[in-house]
């Protein structure tokens, strides 16, 4: 009699059960996207820092963010300032009291993840356009 | 206070606590322009040779357009790193110590890009 009156109750949520949902996946990204973009600010660092040192040590920034590994980084780079930001744009209408309701809050998030993406790709294939222009 | 109530204290008083999450909001719209016209000038400057990157970030209005991204950028990832801490270092005597030195690393960010912009513009 108590087991199944136990088992009759709710359950908390658990990891192994828990059901994957959109709002879930970015909660957590938006998170780990800030968390990168916190170490990223040492790349700004650098780069500014290297044009005030001089030819020799801006020399290197490019040598490495040109290489391969830098090019990687600095495509992650913009792809986590990217969502974060248009992430972040879900969490200030929802501070505002708007779009609670599962059907606004599920396309929002799929709309940002998307949107971060193609801006990425926007993003670099105008870098590699206008290469050289300045 | 037992120990487990010690231990999950928060670590700033309630009334700070809502000026940062007030300030987050207030930086976070703060960066949307800021970090769009950032992108846009690192897309424009890629693959720029030294003097080219040294006249455009010499550009007072640039300079002060990066003052801005610098300030706002370092308070918002301080507070976020916070609440990360905050939810994720239980031990009170560890969380102070990360959150000292979250608050030192923006502060050595915001210090050294700052001092570089000011370097590059006025160019001592």
């Amino acid at each position: 009699m108590a087991n199944t009156r136990q088992a009759a109750r709710p359950l908390s949520p658990h990891l192994q059960i828990y059901r994957f949902t959109i709002t879930m996946a970015m909660s957590i990204i938006h998170r780990i996207t800030g968390g990168a973009l916190y170490f990223g600010t040492l790349l700004l660092a650098w780069w500014l820092a290297s044009v005030a040192i001089g030819p020799d040590a801006y020399a290197i920034f490019q040598t490495v963010a040109g290489s391969w590994f830098g090019k990687v980084v600095l495509l992650g780079y913009t792809w986590a300032l990217l969502h974060h930001l248009t992430s972040g744009l879900r969490y200030l209408v929802w501070d505002n009291g708007r779009a609670f309701d599962l059907r606004s809050a599920d396309i929002m998030s799929w709309g940002a993840a998307v949107i971060g993406v193609l801006l990425t790709v926007l993003v670099w294939a105008l870098a590699y356009e206008l290469k050289g222009v300045l | 206070m037992t120990a487990a109530a010690k231990a999950s204290r928060p670590s700033k008083p309630v009334k700070s606590a809502t000026r940062a999450f007030r300030r987050q909001r207030t930086t976070a719209l703060a960066l949307f322009p800021l970090a769009l016209v950032f992108v846009a000038v690192v897309v424009a400057l890629a693959g720029a040779d030294y003097d080219t990157a040294k006249h455009y970030l010499g550009n007072p209005l640039l300079g002060a357009f990066f003052v801005l991204l610098i300030l706002a950028g370092v308070i918002h990832m301080r507070i976020g790193m916070m609440e990360i801490i905050d939810d994720y270092v239980p031990n009170a005597a560890l969380r102070h110590l990360t959150l000292f030195l979250n608050y030192v690393f923006a502060v050595a960010v915001g210090l050294t890009c700052l001092y570089a912009v000011v370097k590059i513009v006025i160019g001592f």
